[in-house]
């Protein structure tokens, strides 16, 4: 079989189907190097604080799976579980994170309320009545945290190598070919291979491989930007999402400010992002944390993501047999990458969903079944 | 960052207006199947390329405006009425 896409969860389905179904027939076609998509363009949060209870325990098991990561892989990632703090700003958003945080901890999984002054102790450079919106609270996943991402494409495509899995660079797939109903392989700028399975993991790309055959998708590409601010000695030991604006902030371990926010707003397969939303972004760091002003941003970058119309991911099959879509990610991908390669691996080796991720097929939105977190409707860029 | 010449405004920033989506889909009849209306309200075409899209001037005559941009260069073909038919995309470039 064929897996297009040599990011984190083209790679992670890979290796699990070559280690837990002895599936090692299996080529993953890439068109760059692997590892430079969006696997290797993320801000590395990982976390399991969803809403929508199918998606606590899919992104829980992912978490729990990361724990074990480094020993399975026997690679280090750098798995960080310095903790996840949403901070909230109004009685009704600390509503809706206590619903959250609720519903997360009738499944087991950890999460905590703290005051301000729990979060000024955990933030001490936050300035908790910034302006307009003070800070009154946060709440807390002490399990939640961060990930060097190379690491994570690395060390699955070492694993998945070793088990006997070709990973083929600089190979762009250009055609899907089908027999009738069924896909028959795939056509590259270096030749066409038979398959009886091609599963695609292109991320942002899955509308144009899709469409190569014939399958139109519930996706919009749109791209979303990161900044690392200059290196500091240790400022800020968790990561920090502020509630007025779509903000999120951690320093990695070498010392730069990693932060991001919100998409620039339009569908674009442009992966460089637009000046207003790096003017918003900067805005959002020094009122959260006004010391940050005195430092200077090093590097900015774009990815371009699959946004669905519920914002939730599918892991999936099509209307053509054998064509599997590991896809719609949005900008939450990361952290699913070993839930989103077990589960995949399983449709792959079983022909039928893993339970932990049957909500994630694409007949949902026909079926009036969307798993839409915030309940904003078919607006991708909104979610 | 895109100016976009709104015909109502003159040219204006991009931070002024709000993408509404795509424009190239029509809405089915009443009595058309699930199956039609689910195509209509989830399914998009998502191109690398030209794309026919609905953006409304906010914070400007916040008119309803119908825009013909490409996905990767980002360059505005045109910009028009809601009702018109937008003119063929002009031919692509290199790819
Ligand atoms: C700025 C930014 C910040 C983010 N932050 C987070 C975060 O903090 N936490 C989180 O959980 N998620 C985050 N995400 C989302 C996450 O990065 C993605 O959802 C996830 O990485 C996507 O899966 P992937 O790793 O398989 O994608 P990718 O690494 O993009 O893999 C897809 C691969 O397919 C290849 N490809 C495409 N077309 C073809 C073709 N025709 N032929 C062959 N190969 C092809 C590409 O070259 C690419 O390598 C962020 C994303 C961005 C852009
Ligand atoms: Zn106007």
């Amino acid at each position: 079989m064929v897996i297009v896409g040599g990011g984190g969860h083209g790679l992670a389905t890979a290796y699990y189907l070559a280690t837990r179904h002895g599936i090692t027939d299996v080529a993953v076609v890439e068109k760059g190097a692997i590892g430079l998509g969006n696997v290797g363009r993320n801000t590395t949060f990982i976390r399991s604080n969803y809403f929508h209870p199918d998606n606590i325990r899919f992104y829980e098991f992912s978490l729990q799976l990361w724990e074990n990561l480094e020993r399975s892989l026997n690679f280090n990632a750098m798995v960080s579980q310095r903790g996840t703090l949403n901070l909230f700003h109004t009685e009704a958003q600390r509503d809706l994170f206590a619903r959250r945080a609720n519903q997360m901890r009738l499944l087991g999984v950890d999460a905590e309320a703290l005051g301000r002054d729990a979060v000024k102790a955990l933030v001490p450079l936050i300035d908790l009545d910034n302006g307009r919106y003070p800070v009154l609270g946060g709440f807390l996943q002490p399990r939640g945290g961060t990930v060097r991402h190379d690491a994570v494409a690395w060390g699955y495509a070492r694993g998945a190598s070793e088990a006997g899995v070709d990973i083929i660079e600089d190979c762009e797939v250009t055609g899907i070919t089908r027999s009738g109903a069924r896909v028959t392989g795939v056509e590259t700028t270096r030749g066409s291979i038979g398959a009886e399975t091609v599963c695609l993991a292109v991320a942002g790309h899955s509308s144009r491989l899709a469409s190569m055959a014939g399958v139109t998708l519930p996706i919009e590409t749109h791209v979303l930007q990161a900044f690392v601010t200059e290196a500091v000695k240790p400022v800020l030991d968790v990561v920090l999402t502020y509630g007025p604006s779509h903000f999120y902030v951690s320093q990695s371990d070498k010392g730069g400010l990693v932060y991001g926010g919100a998409l620039d707003g339009y569908n674009t397969y442009g992966q460089r992002g637009t000046l207003p939303m790096a003017e918003e972004l900067a805005a959002c760091a020094v009122t959260l944390m006004p010391g940050l002003a005195r430092l200077k941003v090093l590097r900015q970058w774009g990815g371009v993501m699959d946004m669905t119309m519920d914002g939730s991911p599918l892991i999936t099959q099509t209307p053509v047999d054998g064509l599997i879509l590991n896809g719609g990610w949005c900008y939450g991908g990361f952290k699913a990458i070993p839930a989103g390669g077990v589960t995949t691996a399983h449709l792959i080796a079983h022909g039928s969903s893993h339970p932990l991720a049957a909500h994630l097929g694409l007949g949902r939105f026909a079926a009036g079944r969307t798993v839409d977190e915030r309940g904003v409707g078919p607006f991708p860029w909104t979610h | 960052m895109l100016r976009i010449p709104c015909p109502h405004c003159g040219e204006r920033d991009e931070t002024e207006f709000r993408y509404r989506g795509d424009a190239g889909k029509a809405r089915p009849a009443g009595d058309a199947d699930i199956a039609a209306f689910a195509t209509y309200v989830y399914e998009r075409d998502n191109p690398l390329g030209w794309h026919v899209e609905w953006w409304m001037h906010v914070a400007g005559c916040r008119k309803l405006l119908k825009l013909v941009r490409h996905t990767l260069s980002h360059e505005i073909h045109a910009v028009l009425a809601p009702d018109a038919e937008p003119p063929f995309p002009p031919r692509e470039q290199g790819r």
